[in-house]
């Protein structure tokens, strides 16, 4: 069993003018770890995924992945240290084909040498892990335009898109929003697989039976801060998170 | 004998797709007539046109490089109104070279393309995280800015400009060079804008943020594209300088920064052989309405409203789609 810490969160603040998004919030991730990442709308989830992935800079606190100070670094480079996310909305290349929208992650300088850069290389990469994430080659569905794809695949899409650059941590941010329940059945598979190989997962997520299924952990979220942290059958039942899920009398 | 109508393109598609097996001639001649004719009709124009249409020839040329140095930047998400930028900092490189140390134009003309591009991208660098119209603002400032300066401190000539400029050897040589590089650059940034490369490039404009998940500095992407794009433009500049023999604070002018964008407009922004077709409309059609003395700018104005109202995609991808819907008969198996 490994038990080194992999990512250290440590009295992170952020406020946006006058509202205090994320206030003396902190964890400690193993690897190997899937943590589940909930709380109500509008608690800090997002924010605090866009703190640790250095699209937003906090006021205060500090950041730690694989031992090095990453707070305030920039966007692009924690992405090539080895943390790479999926966002809630899905916005691909909607006039390219699924597998051109590939491009972009195998193009990263994480990936640029392990997958080789001669003309149609990275295609063939890109199809393969498009079967990986459930783009079925026989039906060629990798070759249709983003846009007449439906929502499902286009987060299967945003997925394959995050794990192309092999990171070693990976942040999916409500990956089951908006799917059907067999869309989430189709997804949770390649999840439990990845966790499976022992990639870190970070999981953002409403749909709680699904996450509760295969997080070692969750973290409970209200107003910007830490309200519950543990098994997920121990949190649910924490006093503070039936009242920040269902209010108090 | 029972006949239907099929699509041309249908077959030649399936078939080039992605293995290229097109074994007749007309299937050939389908997908290269639209690049090769074009390009040997505009090389062979010149021997066909006086002297006064091949300036105009000239000048189209030019404002066509404006055009797709326009476009490509356009097509990183940065839209510029300041295209006379890098034309006048080329003129001016070209002008200096030539006219305080004597170098002949065969030197200065490369020279100023790539140092007044690196000094346009080192200009423009402070403000390459501005988006939008914010970018767009700097960009229109900037000439402007350089004028005033030219004209206030007088140097470089002043207002007077420098003169007497080593002019290009022959006529010939002129015309050829110019739309020489045209060409190459309307096909070499096709061609650029088609790899993985200019997938990463699109997708700036596109999705920026999704780029940087993608561990990729997309600061460090525009300024590329940047350099390429003012390099293009420096040297439309620095050659027009060697053809009026003359450089001066007109070089810096508004005309330079609006007829690119309008030619890309008209033309069809997105593809840069749009560009270089609206170039090919709008420099003649502005030759010819000389003729209509002070109504000139209404009936160009006209004009372009008619075609921004009539054609919002622009004539190439109209003429694009309408080239792929061609039809013909073919016998039905009964």
């Amino acid at each position: 069993m490994k038990t080194a810490v992999i990512l250290r969160v440590a009295g992170l603040f952020k406020n946006f003018g006058g509202v205090q998004a994320i206030s003396d919030f902190h964890f400690d991730l193993a690897e190997g770890e899937l943590l589940g990442l909930i709380g109500p709308n509008g608690s800090g989830k997002t924010t605090a995924v866009n703190l640790i992935t250095g699209f937003v800079k906090p006021s205060t606190g500090a950041v730690f992945f694989k031992g090095l100070d990453i707070t305030g670094l920039a966007a692009h480079r924690i992405v090539r240290l080895g943390i790479s996310r999926t966002f809630q909305m899905v916005k691909p290349f909607y006039q390219l084909p699924a597998y051109k929208n590939m491009i972009i992650p195998l193009y990263s300088p994480r990936v640029k040498k392990l997958v080789g850069g001669k003309y149609g290389d990275r295609d063939a990469v890109a199809l393969d892990l498009l079967e990986e994430v459930g783009f079925e080659r026989d039906a060629r569905v990798a070759y249709k335009v983003a846009g007449a794809l439906p929502q499902g695949y286009l987060k299967r899409l945003e997925l394959a898109k995050a794990i192309a650059l092999q990171p070693d941590l990976l942040i999916l941010d409500e990956l089951f929003s908006g799917l059907s329940l067999a869309e989430v059945a189709g997804i949770l598979p390649i999840i439990e697989k990845l966790r499976r190989d022992g990639k870190t997962i970070i999981m953002i997520e409403h749909r709680l039976k699904e996450l509760f299924r295969i997080a070692d952990r969750v973290i409970v979220m209200n107003f910007g801060q830490k309200i519950a942290d543990g098994k997920a059958a121990d949190v649910m039942e924490s006093a503070a998170v039936k009242s920040a899920y269902l209010g108090t009398e | 004998m029972q006949k239907r109508r099929e699509r041309v393109d249908r077959g030649i598609n399936v078939r080039s797709g992605d293995v290229f097996a097109l074994c007749s001639w007309r299937e050939m001649l389908y997908l290269a007539g639209p690049r090769v004719l074009p390009v040997i009709a505009i090389l062979l124009l010149p021997l066909a046109l006086g002297i006064y249409w091949q300036k105009v020839l000239l000048s189209v040329a030019v404002f066509a490089l404006l055009a797709i140095s326009w476009d490509l930047l356009a097509q990183t998400g940065m839209i510029s109104l300041g295209q006379a930028l890098f034309f006048g900092m080329g003129a001016y490189v070209t002008g200096i070279l030539n006219h305080y140390w004597g170098l002949p134009p065969l030197l200065t003309i490369p020279v100023a393309a790539i140092l007044g591009g690196l000094i346009c991208t080192a200009l423009l660098l402070p403000v390459l995280r501005l988006r939008g119209i914010y970018f767009s603002m700097v960009t229109l400032i900037l000439p402007l800015m350089l004028v005033r300066l030219i004209e206030a401190t007088r140097i470089f000539g002043g207002t007077e400009g420098l003169t007497g400029m080593t002019p290009l050897p022959s006529r010939w040589l002129e015309i050829y060079v110019i739309v020489g590089a045209m060409l190459a650059a309307l096909f070499g940034f096709r061609r650029l804008l088609g790899t993985d490369y200019g997938l990463v490039l699109k997708g700036i404009r596109d999705n920026d943020r999704s780029v940087i998940n993608a561990g990729i500095n997309i600061y460090w992407y525009k300024t590329q594209a940047l350099l390429i794009a003012s390099t293009v433009g420096a040297f439309a500049g620095a050659f027009m300088t060697h053809v009026y023999m003359f450089v001066g604070m007109p070089v810096f002018a508004l005309d330079y920064s609006i007829l690119p964008i309008a030619a890309a407009v008209v033309g069809g922004p997105g593809s840069l052989a749009g560009a270089t077709l609206g170039a090919f409309l709008l420099v003649p059609l502005s030759e010819v309405l000389r003729g209509v003395g002070g109504l000139r700018i209404v009936f160009y104005g006209v004009f372009l409203v008619v075609f921004i109202v009539a054609l919002p995609e622009g004539i190439f991808h109209f003429v694009q789609r309408k080239y792929n819907q061609f039809e013909r008969w073919v016998e039905v198996d009964s």
